[in-house]
């Protein structure tokens, strides 16, 4: 698929930016985030192949605007709800619960 | 083409928790599970294990034989193997050939041997460039190969997955195999530096 991802010799995307001493994580989201990925494809069944489709599907503009771990949180969101496991509508729900909730979890163990 | 689940806009912190707490509840994914993963790759992965790699080589000639012509295999009997290192290929560096690493179609890395790729290997511009102007980029990098040196750059995919062998820098006969694992940096084994001709005294782990 010759998408936004297929950025080999692609021009004018600007300078390298370097990180010193870069930490693993940026942020504790990511640490969930990178996590999921085995977390999710266990139970879920999906392949390397099917992830990285579904992030190679991500709206270019947003695609090249987007972090790291929104592409994986992206396809996480796209095989999930197209496999059945969650659905839009719960999701949804659940994120406008948490923002109502200044992004506390309010979720029983 | 299939959009995006929820808008754009949604903080992803917000979206990671939404999605970790409707499949906790649903007994799909286990927290701890995830805190074991992300302690691994935080804290016990990483790019000392590659330097181990580089090192052994070095040493030992045997086991570069080993390395060159059957990595995983050689990776392996150091301890190193598993997701993200299940096929791999150690490349050379020599007096007249300089290799480097990109995936220009995502972030495929050695793990078992490098840990996470750092933000600039999976950004656009390292991807878009690091095949186009080579040399451009290795310059970015504070590294200026001699003209005569051929740069060859491989294109990592989900299947496959380089390591670079730097050259053992000058003057380094009498460091034991822990000392030199310890002048191998990170940016070596993907190969956008070299080594130069580090003076043992000033052996430092960046």
């Amino acid at each position: 698929m010759n998408g936004i991802h297929d950025l080999g010799g692609r021009h004018g995307i600007g300078p390298i930016v370097r990180e010193e001493n870069e930490p693993v994580f940026h942020a504790e989201w990511e640490r969930r985030a990178f996590a999921m990925f085995a977390g999710t494809f266990v139970f879920a069944g999906y392949s390397v192949d099917e992830f990285r489709h579904a992030i190679e599907n991500i709206d270019p503009a947003h695609y090249l605007e987007s972090s790291y771990y929104e592409h994986w949180l992206h396809a996480f969101e796209d095989i999930l709800v197209k496999r059945g496991f969650i659905t839009r509508e719960e999701y949804d729900a659940r994120i406008a619960k948490l923002v109502k909730n200044g992004g506390n979890d309010v979720v029983d163990a | 083409m299939s959009k995006p689940v929820s808008k754009p806009e949604s903080d992803p912190a917000v979206r990671t928790r939404a999605l970790e707490s409707i499949l906790v509840e649903k007994g799909l994914l286990d927290p701890k599970a995830l805190d074991a993963l992300v302690d691994i790759y935080e804290h016990k992965v990483g790019p000392r294990n590659g330097a181990k790699v580089v090192a052994r080589a070095w040493v030992d000639p045997e086991y570069k034989k080993r390395l060159l012509s059957d990595a995983t295999t050689a990776i392996k009997e150091l301890g190193f193997s598993g997701l993200q290192g299940e096929d791999m290929v150690v490349v050379e560096n020599t007096p007249e050939v300089h290799n480097l690493v990109v995936c220009t179609l995502c972030s495929c890395y050695p793990w078992p041997t490098l840990g996470l790729p750092p933000v600039w290997y999976k950004s656009a511009p390292y991807r878009a460039r690091a095949v186009s102007d080579p040399r451009g980029v290795l310059k970015e990098f504070g590294t200026t190969l001699s003209e005569n040196v051929e740069v060859r750059v491989w294109d990592t995919t989900a299947e496959l997955r380089y390591l670079v062998l730097p050259e053992r820098p000058a003057d380094t006969e009498n460091l034991t195999e822990q000392q030199l694992a310890d002048l191998v940096t990170r940016d070596s084994m993907i190969g956008v530096t070299t080594l130069g001709s580090s003076a043992p005294t000033s052996a430092s782990k960046h």
